[in-house]
């Protein structure tokens, strides 16, 4: 027994020595030449996905893009939009399980545009860029069924409850904040917060954290409700896509010919995005005009200001999730009181063996591109608050029931309720 | 008539403009992008040499149990009898017996070789990447059990939380065909 305790102390005096050199140090124990003719295990190594499988789920997208839009604007079919739904969201949700999706894309993109030792892989800039290019064509019929998330809410849609048009508004100006946070996060490396809150993947994964299983079962439940509340009033990469949306080249129309006001699409869409026609033409009196339009050139521009200063008043906030900058801060405080436990951050970083002080001035540079990110996020939504209020004084003259290009999703159920048919107009 | 015919058409045009000006930005971002573009998928791999075995691995992936594992690399193994990754620093003897064990799943299976070398396997099944038999291993030993993502249980998350939550900044992303950092490892 002492023989052991003696062994052990000597390797206790071994390790003290040792700690310091690391891992990459000589064999402490060379390997034994065995002569009972022993052979050694093979070390497990489990092979990563195969690379042409992210290419075939490139292809998969395309697919599926094409199908869907013209299901929406050739065959005018929900069915067929609700088939590609299940589609998608038993491959891109239960088979692949999330990873690479569209929604996260839009960080590698950022982060590959902002730090130059990221190079991004083929599959996230095309799982990025695809989409974008057919909703410049057709609108947001990637929302409407291929993304698996929209697929997810809009295949439980039981009951759909139509919002008031203020709660939509302002709860629309929710997923701006959410993109601005996550560009800057993504931009400044610290994080990728949308993957971090997604509601979904761990639904379609089975497995996840206490607080994501929570989040997406709100969203679940909510989503029996209200159409598609992620979407709507969340999702970041869907205000890329309402943006060029807004600007497409085709889109989905309610009716197959010309609307006949009969009014029966109405209450159909359940994101709210049917536009009733303004056919009452009453030109507002001059002087007003002019004293709005003047009011509106000075709230701006004051709420783009005001916006960017407040975003940089918040920047030491917004960067102490940095762990870079987290862990500068707790260094510092350990050189004042010098006691209590060091973190595993501090441990880590001490034995790496880098200097403290090139530690400080990346944090400093991180804390500075926060300051100035902090700006741009800022005015970035004053600009889109100024807007959003601007916008509640235009009126666009419009004859027909037509959805808001923007905000419609392409689900296809208004169609119908559209008593037109292209088969009666050309019996007529 | 006229007069709202002339209407649409401004705005048809202005809406063409946003159009090409999007299809410009959207060219111009993979343009931009070009030489940033790697074809390969990458995957999630934590760096050996820089790994302090925290025990965060355990406990902040998305995958329960973890999809990091304790690996042993036999070519680097010293196949001792005391082993520090698998005995408990004051074990009294250098038996199975659990209350000489450190691992907390009991995941490491101890098989007589010949005197005096053991060989030291790992039940994939139970380790949840503690960590604890490695930096037992690292300290007294030669450091042939090593964590690492392994690729069959690894859901490639877009952002690995593992990785943010590490406090040593030891996970990267490797190109997908050559997705282990091993330190001592030979390929067969």
């Amino acid at each position: 027994m002492k023989k052991w305790l003696t062994l052990i102390t000597l390797f206790i005096a071994m390790c003290l020595q040792g700690v310091e050199v690391g891992a990459q140090q000589q064999q402490r124990f060379p390997k034994p030449e065995f002569e009972s003719g022993y052979t050694q295990p093979v070390t497990t190594v489990p092979a990563a996905r195969a690379d042409f499988l992210a290419y075939l789920d490139i292809l998969i997208l395309i697919g599926a893009l094409a199908l869907i839009s013209w299901l929406i604007l050739k065959k005018r079919s929900r069915r067929g939009v609700t088939w590609v739904s299940v589609f998608s969201l038993l491959y891109f949700g239960f088979f692949r399980q999330g990873c690479v999706c569209s929604v996260g894309s839009l960080q590698n993109i950022t982060l590959a545009l902002f730090r130059p030792e990221y190079s991004i892989p083929l599959s996230a800039l095309a799982f990025f860029v695809i989409p974008v290019v057919f909703t410049l064509f057709f609108g947001r019929t990637f929302c409407a069924g291929v993304c698996p998330f929209g697929a997810l809410q809009d295949l439980i849609l039981l009951r759909p409850l139509l919002l008031k048009k203020w709660l939509q508004k302002l709860l629309g100006l929710i997923p701006f904040l959410y993109l601005g946070l996550a560009i800057l996060y993504a931009a400044t490396a610290t994080d990728f917060i949308i993957c971090r809150y997604d509601p979904f993947i761990g639904i379609f994964r089975f497995d996840a954290t206490f607080t994501m299983f929570i989040i997406g079962g709100i969203f679940l439940f909510v989503s029996l409700f209200v159409a598609r509340p992620y979407c709507r009033f969340l999702c970041p990469y869907g205000v890329l896509l309402s943006w060029v949306s807004r600007v497409s080249k085709y889109h989905l129309t309610i009716s197959p010919a010309s609307c006949t006001q009969c009014r029966l699409c109405e209450n159909a869409c359940p994101v709210g995005a049917i536009q009733k026609p303004m056919t009452e033409k009453n030109m507002e009196s001059r002087p007003t005009a002019v004293k709005r339009f003047m009011l509106l050139s000075f709230v701006l521009p004051a709420m783009v200001v005001l916006g960017g200063w407040t975003g940089a008043n918040f920047h030491e906030r917004l960067s102490a999730v940095n762990p870079k900058v987290q862990l500068a801060h707790e260094l510092l405080a350990g050189k004042d009181n010098n006691s209590g436990e060091a973190s595993d951050e501090v441990t880590a970083f001490r034995s790496s063996g880098k200097p403290v002080e090139e530690l400080y001035s990346e944090a400093a540079g991180l804390v500075r591109e926060f300051y100035w990110g902090g700006w741009i996020l800022g005015g970035f939504i004053g600009l889109v608050f100024g807007l959003t209020l601007t916008g509640l004084s235009v009126f666009r003259y419009r004859e027909e029931y037509s959805p808001h290009k923007g905000e419609c999703v392409s689900c296809a159920r208004c169609l119908a309720y559209c008593p037109v048919s292209v088969k009666d107009i050309k019996n007529r | 008539m006229d007069h709202s015919g002339k209407k649409t058409n401004r705005r048809e045009f202005i809406n063409k403009c946003y159009r090409y000006s999007v299809a410009v930005g959207v060219t111009g971002l993979v343009g931009g992008l070009t030489n940033k573009i790697v074809a390969k998928d990458t995957v999630w791999q934590l760096d050996p040499t820089k790994c302090t075995q925290c025990g965060k691995c355990a406990t902040n992936c998305v995958m329960t149990p973890s999809a990091i594992k304790c690996i042993h690399v036999y070519d680097m193994c010293g196949y001792c009898d005391l082993c520090g990754g698998y005995f408990r620093p004051n074990s009294k003897e250098l038996t199975t017996g659990a209350e000489n064990q450190l691992c907390p799943t009991g995941a490491i299976k101890r098989k007589y070789v010949e005197d005096p070398f053991f060989q030291y396997e790992i039940d994939e099944e139970l380790c949840i990447g503690c960590g604890i038999c490695v930096k037992g291993c690292g300290a007294f030993g030669n450091g042939s059990l090593q964590l690492q993502v392994n690729h069959d249980l690894c859901k490639n998350c877009n952002q690995c939380t593992v990785a943010t939550a590490c406090p040593s900044n030891a996970f990267t992303r490797v190109p997908a065909d050559e997705p282990y950092l091993f330190t001592g490892y030979k390929k067969q």
